[in-house]
């Protein structure tokens, strides 16, 4: 899953390095750049995630009791929240939380805490 | 730095470079651009930290704050109940600049010159790029001028900005006459922490429960209700501090006696022995001297995209000064400072901020030392009303319970160490 998260990206900070190559010489920087930021890393997800860490700790690495997200498998992680999200514990911290999400957005929450480094 | 510090350098540097990397060019602009954040508290210290942590360090970031420590205003209230001493929730800065580097400075801002794009602090001038303003509230007491003094704001302490305000009300509960009355004034909305005032009728009636329990707690709420939480703190109060809380809604402050701390509202006079005045708010004074307020004249409008001000371009708000349907909450003003740091980022690398924000907010309030209940929601932008709205599936706790007080200490933990770890 990691891996599937990271070579994209690599491609396109290939294709950044390219943008600034052609800025330089003066080719067609505006073109590459339009193609560049449809494919633009989602930065919505980051945030998303970001906010998740009050509870769950800086990168999804908690220095407490609530679970650590950072490492988790995708597939665990989608496990739990399409749980949570059908649950009909309607007073649930996370049920509440899971059902103002799409389902785009916990897909891609999977992908991104599956890549980041777990805690050490 | 510790190992596990550095780890988790290496982990944003990691995460920075593989959500998003950045070029030279965006990398060599990061590193030349001066951002200064006025304000450490739960919006300030965040955005200085993401903005360092998703810059991959480039980005030079200056805080300024006059307090030498972080006292969380969440948990608080604790300190009134007696289960939590004022330096449990006292926290060091320092790893802000030790792991992050941060240029910390121990300040004070008497202005912002916008045409110079300089803050004016006590010792000197600085000069920004873009400034960050999250200077929290101020407090308005045109309606109760006669609470303003030095000496009355030590007599009826707010206790709404945590610190020597909070040990001030605490020690004045703790020597109140048996019998006698503690009153907690409460705001008309928007103000600080909504379930706040609530919570602290809790915790007092829980202390007044075991050290004086024919004391009585009077809460003279401007609101025609409690204002979050609502049906969860009417059950709790009806079934553990029945004959305690003395609630009263409706009851908007008109006049308070300083000698004899007798106060006055649009529904009758009320005798009181200990009086927490927590006044009307407003955007922090700072950022209304500085002309960010909008029409109303009370709190500051901002893109939500960016949280730059709708006045002052380069200038972003955050946290309780912004003007929204938001609550004023600590989790909310953390993920205001990520909007807004991923938001100048983006631009000082010619880059699109993400348009369509979506973040958390989760509110735990304690109802005595061992038990706690929460409000959460997802909030999303909506470009067409240009306002974060609450998203489906949002509410609250369906009772009190000891888990959600060991859940609420999971969260203080993990969000105190998410600013200033």
């Amino acid at each position: 899953m990691s891996k599937d998260k990271i070579m994209p990206e690599k491609k396109i900070g290939l294709w950044l390095r390219l943008c600034v190559l052609a800025g330089m010489m003066g080719g067609s920087y505006q073109v590459l750049a339009q193609s560049v930021q449809s494919a633009q890393p989602d930065l919505h997800v980051r945030v998303l995630a970001a906010s998740c860490a009050a509870c769950h700790g800086t990168n999804g690495v908690s220095v407490s009791t609530t679970p650590s997200l950072a490492g988790m498998p995708a597939q665990d992680f989608l496990t739990r929240m399409t749980r949570f999200r059908a649950s009909q514990k309607t007073g649930d911290v996370m049920t509440q939380h899971a059902k103002g999400l799409t389902a785009d957005e916990i897909r891609k929450l999977a992908s991104y805490f599956a890549a980041l480094p777990p805690p050490g | 730095m510790k190992r596990r510090e550095f780890i988790n350098t290496l982990g944003a540097a990691w995460l920075g470079a593989t959500v998003w990397p950045l070029s030279a060019g965006a990398a060599r602009n990061l590193a030349s651009a001066r951002v200064v954040v006025v304000g450490a508290g739960f919006g300030g210290a965040t955005v200085a930290k993401y903005l360092r942590m998703w810059s991959d360090y480039h980005l030079p970031v200056t805080l300024l704050e006059p307090n030498a420590q972080f006292v969380s205003c969440p948990t608080s209230n604790l300190v009134l109940g007696g289960s939590m001493p004022l330096s449990a929730i006292t926290l060091p800065y320092e790893a802000l600049a030790s792991t992050h580097g941060v240029t910390l400075r121990r300040d004070t801002v008497q202005a912002v010159d916008l045409q110079k794009k300089q803050v004016r602090t006590a010792t000197g001038p600085i000069p920004y790029d873009y400034l960050v303003m999250a200077t929290g509230i101020s407090f308005d007491y045109t309606k109760v001028p006669m609470a303003q003094t030095d000496a009355a704001r030590s007599r009826f302490p707010h206790a709404w900005k945590a610190g020597e305000q909070t040990v001030n009300l605490a020690r004045q509960l703790q020597h109140m006459r048996k019998g006698g009355v503690f009153a907690i004034t409460v705001p008309e909305l928007p103000y600080r922490c909504p379930p706040g005032p609530y919570e602290r009728a809790c915790q007092v009636a829980w202390y007044l429960k075991q050290h004086n329990p024919t004391g009585k707690v009077l809460v003279l709420d401007a609101n025609p209700g409690i204002t979050s939480k609502r049906p969860l703190f009417e059950r709790n109060w009806a079934e553990h501090y029945a004959g305690l809380i003395d609630y009263q809604p409706g009851s908007v402050l008109t006049d308070i006696d300083t000698k004899t701390g007798t106060v006055k509202t649009v529904f009758g006079t009320w005798k009181t022995d200990v009086l927490n005045v927590i006044p009307p708010q407003t955007a922090g004074q700072l950022a209304l001297d500085t002309g960010l307020a909008n029409s109303e004249g009370r709190w500051c409008d901002v893109d939500f995209v960016t949280y730059e001000s709708r006045n002052v371009p380069d200038v972003h708000l955050l946290g309780d000064s912004v003007d929204s349907g938001l609550p004023k909450s600590a989790h909310i003003a953390n993920s205001q400072a990520k909007v807004c740091a991923s938001g100048i980022i983006a631009r000082l690398a010619d880059r699109q901020p993400d348009p369509l924000p979506v973040f958390a907010n989760t509110c735990y309030s304690y109802v005595d030392d061992n038990e706690a209940m929460h409000v959460a929601n997802v909030y999303r932008f909506d470009p067409a009303k240009k306002e974060m709205v609450s998203a489906e599936g949002g509410g609250l706790s369906d009772r009190p319970s000891q888990q959600e007080a060991v859940d609420a200490r999971a969260w203080a933990k993990n969000i105190w160490h998410d600013m200033l770890g």
